[in-house]
């Protein structure tokens, strides 16, 4: 991407050369309909919302500028604060357990068996499901008094009230769901990622002396680090913004970013500016997060083969 | 893909190691499945066996009495037809675009291609609920709000990027020398394209099209926050809804869920090897 920028500096004729030539003038012309929905329908309306945040808007109609009041406002606002704290929490806990299971799970199953058609099934089953209906299957059995989690998390005692009137208990609940939802499928990545790195390797290994320990950390997770930051990533922004299961599995009640944005905005609309605010930080912050992956753990995006 | 796991397994392993795995893999079935079967259990049994405990669920006599109920629910079958309509026309817009541009990628050469990769990819990375707000506004102000297309519109933007880099992957396996020949044969590019590379590439997009109407099909965000209307609304939307319709009536809510995820179990299960081929594609990169 850099390298592009610079070069256009110093050859100033680029535009001539790229459009001059009919096929590359066709390749514009085949790409430029997706772009342009994808910058109209999600990138100016971002600009749009910033431009909210800063003003007194309503739903109906645009305020006058009000500079950063709405970002002080939401600082002060105990729903926002819960809503971070929980997405915290969340995105942390969902991410980690889903990385250190799933990569378990793909290294037990890298081999010839026989059933893997069952097991890729079983893989992909829950990761069909749409968030909300998994949210709702769960969310049945969790229920006091007729579901059966709930009943025998009651009789080994693990849990004094039912669980869906409990906020760490309901986090919890997600926390969990999620992992049973998305694990499987982060297993699949990384077992995709472990096919491609040759058994020879292994082999090598093992005849100068290598012992399990030594293969795993030296061999399997460096050739895995560009699968594994790539599925890290995706699976942190995707947490990151978590509101199906939320508002879903807790009947609207559990708070996180995307559902305090959702409430203010849409159903208590007086809230409208701020709302607009902790999109716009929701949108950052995210930012932030994809940058970090890319620049500190030097995560390749470059597409080229 | 398949050589290098059978190499690693054919290495000598116990007997007692081989029942672990197995045992392993038993359990991990079970637990992904788990909620379906237990969910659907709770559909096939009379609200009073649901209701005096888990135990009594699982060895009550079955029964339809749920599905007579939920069946018997216009807005149910609305929100069925609305869900098939959405995601239908998501995924052939989707399709469209996504193949056009990703042929472009694919296999043109032109300077800009890194960067318009990259905006595209950030599209999946985009937290949806940052955007909801001004959607809403020019929703309005144009007059879909409350319509298909306010759901359309951003199901197939979000949904886009998946189609696009699914594309590339399967596009660029495909041989280069083929169109070299229709090329040199007269075809133009475009010919070259319609008549060589769509036949091909048909698997691939049919993949890429199963993965985009799930995509489509499981979106809540914008439904939620565009339709007001009952008559509107699709399944994602209907079925937390029946927790205020049945309110203690679990068998119908749990029987709603049952009939919403059959039609994505069958399509994941006919089409598994495909679907994972197409989801890992383009994501790990040998």
């Amino acid at each position: 991407m850099t390298s592009a920028t610079s070069e256009k500096k110093r050859r100033g004729g680029w535009f001539r050369e790229e459009f001059g030539n009919p096929e590359r003038r066709l390749a514009y012309y085949m790409v430029l309909p997706a772009v342009l929905i994808i910058v109209i329908i999600a990138f100016f309306p971002i600009a749009y919302s910033v431009v909210l945040s800063v003003t007194d808007s309503t739903i109906t109609g645009m305020g006058s500028f009000v500079g950063v009041e709405n970002y002080v406002e939401m600082f002060k606002n105990p729903d926002f604060l819960e809503g971070l704290k929980n997405t915290v929490i969340f995105t942390v806990g969902s991410v980690a357990l889903e990385f250190v299971i799933g990569l378990g799970v793909a290294l037990a199953v890298n081999r010839a068996f026989r059933g893997r058609g069952l097991v890729r099934a079983a893989v992909l089953v829950p990761w069909a499901f749409p968030t909300v209906i998994s949210a709702v299957m769960w969310r049945l059995m969790f229920q006091d008094p007729i579901g059966i989690i709930n009943e025998t998390a009651n009789a080994l005692g693990i849990i004094s009230q039912p669980i869906l009137s409990d906020a760490t208990l309901l986090l919890i609940a997600c926390i969990l769901v999620d992992v049973w939802k998305t694990m499987p499928f982060m297993a699949l990545l990384l077992l995709a990622g472990l096919q491609t790195i040759p058994g020879e390797v292994y082999e090598a290994a093992r005849v100068d002396g290598a012992n399990v320990m030594q293969r795993f950390f030296r061999i399997t997770l460096p050739l895995l680090k560009g699968t594994i930051l790539v599925a890290v990533l995706f699976r942190t922004l995707d947490a990151y913004r978590v509101y199906d299961l939320f508002w879903v599995l807790s009947s609207e009640q559990l708070e996180s970013l995307s559902t305090f944005v959702f409430k203010s905005v849409r159903i208590s609309q007086l809230l409208f500016a701020q709302g607009n605010a902790a999109a716009v930080f929701i949108f950052v912050t995210a930012f932030i997060i994809a940058l970090i992956f890319i620049r500190i753990f030097g995560m390749q995006t470059g597409t080229e083969e | 893909m398949a050589s290098a796991a059978t190499t690693k397994g054919a290495t000598s392993r116990g007997p007692l190691n081989m029942i672990l795995f197995y045992v392993f893999l038993a359990f991990f079935v079970l637990v992904s499945m788990f909620p379906l079967l237990w969910v659907f259990r709770m559909s096939i049994v009379t609200k009073a066996d649901l209701l005096t405990s888990p135990t009594v669920t699982l060895t009550a006599p079955p029964v339809v009495e749920s599905y007579k109920t939920v069946f018997g629910n216009p807005d149910f079958i609305q929100a069925l037809v609305n869900s098939v309509i959405v995601s239908g026309s998501t995924t052939v817009i989707c399709l469209f675009f996504g193949s056009i541009c990703a042929y472009a990628i694919a296999r043109l050469r032109f300077r800009f291609k890194s960067p318009i990769m990259t905006l595209i990819l950030a599209i999946s990375f985009f937290p949806a609920v940052a955007i909801i707000a001004p959607l809403f506004i020019q929703f309005s102000a144009v007059g879909v709000i409350d319509t298909y297309w306010a759901m359309i519109i951003p199901d197939t933007v979000f949904a886009l990027p998946l189609t696009i880099w699914i594309l590339v992957a399967f596009f660029r396996e495909l041989p280069a020398d083929l169109e070299e020949a229709a090329k040199v044969d007269g075809a133009t590019t475009i010919q070259a394209f319609r008549k060589v590379i769509v036949p091909l590439a048909a698997p691939g997009v049919f993949t890429t099209a199963i993965l985009t109407f799930i995509f489509a099909w499981n979106e809540f965000l914008f439904a939620n926050t565009f339709i007001f209307t009952a008559a509107h609304y699709p399944v994602t939307v209907a079925i937390p809804n029946f927790a205020t319709v049945y309110t203690t009536d679990y068998g119908a809510q749990s029987a709603g869920a049952v009939v919403v995820t059959i039609p994505l179990v069958i399509l994941v299960l006919i089409f598994q090897r495909r679907i994972v081929s197409g989801l890992t594609a383009g994501a790990v990169k040998g």
